[in-house]
C-alpha cells in the first residue's frame, strides 16, 4: 500500500497542477468571466460542483473498492448472500444525498433570484446603457434606442456600465450569449426578452448565437467591445460618421438572409424599427395581448408601450 | 399523380449522400439475395413476419435496434470528423445543409429507432417470462407496434435515397421547422415517422401495462415482481402517460405546414414557447422511459452475478416509483433561458435535482448488492460497474445544469451534449448492452462469445471518456452545439481528441459485431442447455433456451420474490417432465400488424409527397385490414398436452444429458 502511495506520488503533483492547467490561457471562457454576473455564475458552478463531490467520490471510489473485493475470485472476502437489508444503512442512503440536494436547492433558490436575467444590476449611481438586439438570418442587429445609432455583428459597451438588453428576433429562436460576461437568453420573434450584464474588465469578447438557427448559424458571431468611457465615447463617434441610415429600406434589406456578414454600422436610426419589427409579428392578436397582461414587472417598465408580449408576465 | 415527387428528389449532385445511398442498397441487396438463395420467404413470413410471439417480436426489435445503431453511429463519426477539420478557415467537408441533416438524423434515429426498440425488445423477450406468462396481453397489438416502428424506420432511411431529412435538430423547435423556414420534405419525414412509429410505442405502452397488471402468474404479487417488471411497469405508464402529448404536439405543427394554422408560427398570433413546452412534456418523461429499464436490467444482472437478493428490493421499488412521478414536473429546465421567472426557473431546479436523490439511493443499492457477494465480472456485470461510475459522473454534470445560474451559461453548449450522451451512453445503452448479453443466451439458445464482448465493453467506455470529456472542456470555453465550423482554433485540440474517442468506439461496434457472427458461427458449441447460464434467480431461467413457444408448459406457482433461487435452495426443481400435460390456449399468428403498417408507410410516404390519393389507399387499407381481422373469429388455438408432453420430454432430456456432462467435467 505504501509502494503504491510512493508510486503514486508524481502523477499526483501533477494533478494538483491540472486546475492551475484548466485556469490559464484565455480560452476557457465560462470559467474566465469578465463581468460580475458572469463572475457570480462560475462561483455557483465551482459551488455546487465541490458539494457534489461529497458525494461522488466516495461512491466512485466505494464502487471500485466494492467491485474489486468481493470479485468471485477473492476466497478471502466473506460470501454473505443474506445480506439484503440494513435499516441504518438505509437511512444513510436516503438522508445524506438529501442533506446535499437540500443546500444545493437553498443556494439554487437564492442565486436563481440574484441572477435573474430580467434584474437590474445596480452599480452605483452609473445609469445602464439600453440595447436593443435583434437577431436576424443569420446577424445580429443592436440598436442604441437613446444614441440613435446601430449596429450589426459589433456591440461595445463602457466597462463598469451596466447593459440593459431588450432582445427579439426577426426570424427563427436564437440565444443571445456572450459567454465571458455570463447569462444567455432566446431571441424570438414578436415577443422581446431581457438581460442585464456587465462588464469589468475592457477587453472584446466573443458572442454568440446558442440556438441552432439554419444554414448561416454558425458564422453567427459578433464582437462585444468593452471600453472605457473615452473608447466608448470614440466608438459612438465612429458609428455616427456612418452616413447610414436605419429606416424600412434598411431594415428590409437586413431583412435577407445573409452569411458570415462583416461589421457595419448605420449613423442614425429613423423611427422605432425595434418595436415596428416586434409588433409586426402580432398583427391584430397585438392589441389583444397589450390589454390582457399589462407589463407589471418592474424590470419591464423601460419598455412601457412597449408592443408585442414581454416574457416576464 | 405523384405529387411533389420529382426525380431531382434523388440527391444525385451529392456524393456523399449517394455513398450512403449505394451502400444502403447493397445491404438490402444482400439480404434479399441471401433469403432468395436459401428460399426463405415462406419461413420468414411464417416463423417471423406474421410472429405475435414477444420471444421474436423482441429479437426483432432488437435486431432493428443494432442496425440502427451502426447508421447513428455512422451519423455520429461523420459529425466528429467534420468538426475535426473545420475549424478557422477551413470549413470541412459536409456543408451546412447536410451536416444539420446529420445531426437531426443522429439525434431522430439514436432515441426513437436505437434506444426505444432496444428497450422494448428487451422487455418483450423478458417480461413475460419473468411474471410467468405464456404471452403479452395482446399478442396481435404487439405485432402491429412493432411493424408500425419498423415502417418508421424505414421512412427516416429513405429520406436518404428520397428528399432530405429534417435540418432542425432533434426535436424540430418551430419556428425553424415551419414551412416559412422548412419549405422542404425534411421535416415532414420527421412527422410521419415519428408519429407512425409512435403510436405502435403507445399500443406497447398499453399492451405491457396490461400484462404486466392482469397476467402475473399466480402468487406473484407486486411486491415479488423482479426489479426490471417494476421498472418496465413505470415506463408503461410513461409510455401512455407522454406519448399522446407527443402525437398531439407534432399534429399541431402538422397543421400549421399542411393548412396553413399558426399554432407555432412567428405571426398571426402563433406561440414557439408553447412547443417547446408541449415536447418537453413529452421529451422529459421520454428520458425515464429510456433509462428506467437500464436501471432495472442493471439490478437483475448486480443480483445475478453478485450470487445475492438485490440490497433494499423496497426501497429500489419506491425510489423508481419517486422518478417516475417527479419524471413529469422537470420538464421546464430545458429551457431556463426562455425567460420565465426566476420563482418558476428555482422550481424547476429544484424539483430537477431532487431526482437525484432516489437516484442516488439506486445506486448505493447496487453497491450493496455487490457487498458481501461473490461478483462474477461476464459482459453484463462490466458493463454494470462501469455504468456506476459513469453514471455517477453524468448525474453530477446534471444537477450542475439543474441550476439555472450555471444552465444560464452551459445551456445548448457542448457540456450539455457532454452531459446527456454521459448519462444515455453510460447509463441506458451500457444497460440495454448489458441486457442483450445477459439474456441473449434465453433468446437464441447459444452463449454470446466472451472475450469478443469483454473487448467490446472495454473499448466503448474508453472511447466514451476520450470522446466526451473534451466536450465537457469545450462547453467550459462558450463552445455551443450544432456548429458546422468554428473559429477558434485552440478548440481543434479537443475536437480531435474526441474524433479519436469515436473512433474508439467505432472498434467497440466493430467486436460487437464480430461477437455475434462468431457466436452464430460457433452456436453449436456454445449451446445453452440448462436454460439457466448464470445461476439466475427468476422466472425467465426456469424454462429452457430458447424457451418453448409456450413459455411454461405449467404456470409457475410464485410463493417468493426469486422463485427460482427459493426453488433451488428448496430442491424443488422438476427434474423430469410429467406424464399429464394441460391443453394450452395460444394465439394464432397473423399477417394483419404487417399489412396494417404496410399501408401506414404508404399513408405516410404520401402525406411526405403530397400524394394524396396514394395517402387514401393507405387509411382504407389501414382500416379494412382491421375490419377484416377483427371480424375474423379463428385467432386463436389449442396445443393438445400430447404435444407439450413430447416437447417437455425433450426438454428434460436435454437438461439430464447437460447435468451429465457437467459432473463428467467436475
Amino acid at each position: 500500500m505504501r509502494d503504491l502511495i510512493r508510486r503514486m506520488g508524481r502523477p499526483k503533483r501533477a494533478f494538483m497542477l491540472l486546475p492551475l492547467l484548466l485556469l490559464s490561457g484565455c480560452n476557457w471562457d465560462v470559467l474566465d468571466p469578465q463581468g460580475a454576473i458572469g463572475m457570480s455564475e462560475k462561483t455557483l458552478l465551482i459551488t455546487s460542483v465541490l458539494l457534489m463531490l461529497l458525494i461522488v467520490v466516495p461512491v466512485i471510489v466505494l464502487t471500485l473498492a466494492v467491485a474489486w473485493h468481493f470479485r468471485a475470485a477473492n476466497t478471502k472476502a466473506k460470501y454473505r448472500p443474506d445480506f439484503n437489508h440494513s435499516l441504518p444503512i438505509e437511512i444513510v442512503i436516503w438522508v445524506v444525498p438529501c442533506i446535499i440536494i437540500l443546500v444545493l436547492g437553498v443556494i439554487t433558490w437564492d442565486s436563481t433570484h440574484t441572477l435573474d436575467p430580467y434584474r437590474r444590476i445596480a452599480a452605483g449611481d452609473r445609469k445602464p446603457i439600453n440595447v436593443q438586439v435583434v437577431a436576424l438570418d443569420w446577424k445580429w442587429l443592436f440598436i442604441y434606442p437613446d444614441l440613435h445609432i446601430a449596429s450589426v455583428n459589433e456591440m461595445a459597451m463602457p466597462v463598469g456600465t451596466p447593459v440593459s438588453f431588450n432582445i427579439t428576433s426577426d426570424t427563427v429562436m436564437n440565444s443571445f450569449f456572450i459567454p465571458q460576461l455570463g447569462s444567455q437568453i432566446y431571441a424570438m420573434a414578436g415577443m422581446q426578452t431581457r438581460l442585464h450584464l456587465l462588464a469589468d474588465h475592457p477587453g472584446t469578447y466573443r458572442g454568440i448565437s446558442a440556438n441552432f438557427s439554419g444554414d448561416g448559424f454558425s458564422d453567427m458571431n459578433f464582437n462585444a467591445i468593452a471600453t472605457d468611457q473615452a473608447g466608448f465615447d470614440a466608438w459612438v463617434r465612429k458609428v455616427r460618421a456612418s452616413g447610414a441610415v436605419l429606416d424600412g429600406a434598411a431594415m428590409g434589406k437586413l431583412e435577407q438572409a445573409s452569411q458570415d456578414v462583416p461589421v457595419s454600422y448605420f449613423g442614425s436610426v429613423q423611427g422605432d424599427p425595434y418595436e415596428d419589427l416586434v409588433s409586426s409579428f402580432m398583427g391584430k392578436a397585438m392589441s389583444m395581448q397589450e390589454a390582457t397582461h399589462p407589463s407589471t414587472h418592474p424590470a419591464t417598465s423601460g419598455a412601457a408601450g412597449m408592443a408585442g408580449m414581454n416574457m416576464k408576465d | 399523380m405523384l405529387g411533389n415527387l420529382t426525380l431531382a428528389a434523388i440527391p444525385l449532385d451529392n456524393p456523399i449522400e449517394m455513398g450512403a445511398v449505394v451502400f444502403m442498397g447493397i445491404a438490402v441487396l444482400i439480404v434479399l439475395g441471401f433469403i432468395a438463395r436459401y428460399n426463405l420467404w415462406g419461413y420468414l413470413w411464417r416463423e417471423w413476419i406474421t410472429s405475435v410471439d414477444h420471444k421474436k417480436i423482441g429479437i426483432m426489435y432488437i435486431i432493428l435496434a443494432l442496425v440502427m445503431l451502426i447508421r447513428g453511429f455512422i451519423d455520429a463519426i461523420m459529425m466528429r470528423t467534420q468538426l475535426a477539420f473545420a475549424y478557422g478557415k477551413h470549413h470541412g467537408y459536409l456543408p451546412p445543409p447536410h451536416y444539420d441533416q446529420i445531426f437531426t438524423a443522429h439525434g431522430v434515429i439514436m432515441i426513437f429507432f436505437m434506444a426505444m426498440p432496444f428497450m422494448i425488445g428487451l422487455m418483450n423477450v423478458a417480461v413475460p417470462l419473468q411474471i410467468g406468462a405464456r404471452d403479452v396481453a395482446f399478442p396481435f397489438m404487439n405485432s402491429i407496434s412493432f411493424w408500425l416502428t419498423a415502417v418508421g424506420m424505414a421512412l427516416v432511411n429513405l429520406s436518404l435515397a428520397i428528399g432530405e431529412f429534417a435540418k432542425t435538430g432533434w426535436l424540430a423547435y418551430p419556428p425553424l421547422s415551419e414551412l416559412h423556414f422548412s419549405p422542404g420534405v425534411g421535416v415532414d419525414y420527421y412527422i410521419w415517422a415519428l408519429q407512425i412509429s409512435g403510436i405502435g410505442t403507445l399500443l406497447t405502452g398499453v399492451n405491457f401495462f396490461v400484462t404486466i397488471v392482469k397476467m402475473r402468474a399466480p402468487g406473484m404479487t407486486m411486491m415479488r415482481m423482479p426489479v426490471f417488471v417494476w421498472t418496465i411497469l413505470c415506463t408503461a405508464v410513461l409510455i401512455m402517460a407522454a406519448f399522446p402529448i407527443l402525437t398531439g404536439t407534432l399534429a399541431l405543427l402538422t397543421l400549421d405546414r399542411y393548412l396553413d394554422f399558426h399554432f407555432f408560427t412567428d405571426d398571426g398570433g402563433g406561440n414557439q414557447m408553447m412547443y417547446v413546452n408541449l415536447i418537453w412534456a413529452w421529451g422529459h418523461p421520454e428520458v425515464y422511459i429510456l433509462i428506467l429499464p437500464a436501471f432495472g436490467v442493471f439490478s437483475e444482472v448486480v443480483s445475478t452475478y453478485s450470487g445475492k437478493r438485490l440490497f433494499a428490493y423496497t426501497s429500489m421499488v419506491y425510489a423508481t416509483l419517486a422518478i417516475t412521478g417527479l419524471s413529469f414536473i422537470v420538464w421546464l429546465h430545458h429551457f431556463f433561458t426562455m425567460g420565465s421567472g426566476a420563482d418558476v426557473n428555482a422550481f424547476f431546479g429544484i424539483t430537477t435535482m431532487i431526482i437525484a436523490i432516489p437516484t442516488g439511493v439506486k445506486i448505493f443499492n447496487w453497491l450493496f448488492t455487490m457487498y458481501g457477494g461473490r461478483v462474477r465480472y461476464d459482459v453484463p456485470m462490466l458493463y454494470t460497474v462501469g455504468f456506476m461510475i459513469t453514471f455517477t459522473i453524468g448525474g453530477m454534470t446534471g444537477v450542475m445544469l439543474a441550476v439555472p445560474g450555471i444552465d444560464y451559461v452551459l445551456h445548448n453548449s457542448l457540456f450539455l451534449i457532454a452531459h446527456f450522451h454521459n448519462v444515455i451512453i453510460g447509463g441506458v445503452l451500457f444497460g440495454y448492452l448489458a441486457g442483450f448479453n445477459y439474456w441473449f443466451p434465453k433468446m437464441a439458445g447459444f452463449h454470446l462469445n466472451e472475450k469478443l464482448g469483454k473487448r467490446a465493453f472495454w473499448f466503448w467506455i474508453v472511447g466514451f471518456y476520450v470522446a466526451f470529456m473534451p466536450l465537457y472542456a469545450l462547453g467550459l470555453m462558450g463552445a455551443t452545439r450544432r456548429m458546422e465550423h468554428y473559429d477558434n482554433v485552440a478548440w481543434a485540440p479537443y475536437m480531435w481528441v474526441a474524433a479519436f474517442g469515436a473512433i474508439l468506439i467505432m472498434i467497440g461496434i466493430g467486436h460487437q459485431v464480430a461477437q455475434i457472427v462468431v457466436s452464430i458461427r460457433d452456436r453449436e458449441m456454445n449451446r445453452d442447455l440448462t436454460g439457466d447460464p448464470w445461476q439466475g434467480r427468476t422466472l425467465e431461467w426456469a424454462t429452457s433456451s430458447p424457451p418453448p413457444f409456450y413459455n411454461f408448459a405449467t404456470l409457475p406457482e410464485v410463493n417468493h420474490a426469486e422463485p427460482l433461487w427459493d426453488a433451488k435452495q428448496r430442491g424443488t426443481i422438476e427434474r423430469q417432465a410429467r406424464d399429464h400435460y394441460e391443453d394450452i390456449h395460444m394465439p394464432r399468428n397473423t399477417g394483419a400488424g404487417f399489412i396494417i403498417a404496410v399501408f401506414s408507410g404508404f399513408f405516410g410516404f404520401a402525406m411526405i409527397w403530397h400524394i394524396w390519393w396514394l395517402a387514401i389507399v393507405g387509411v382504407i387499407g389501414m382500416v379494412l385490414t382491421l375490419i377484416i381481422r377483427t371480424c375474423n373469429d379463428n385467432i386463436d388455438y389449442y396445443v393438445p398436452g400430447e404435444e407439450v408432453a413430447s416437447i417437455e420430454k425433450a426438454h428434460f432430456l436435454q437438461l439430464s444429458s447437460a447435468d451429465m456432462e457437467k459432473q463428467h467435467a467436475d
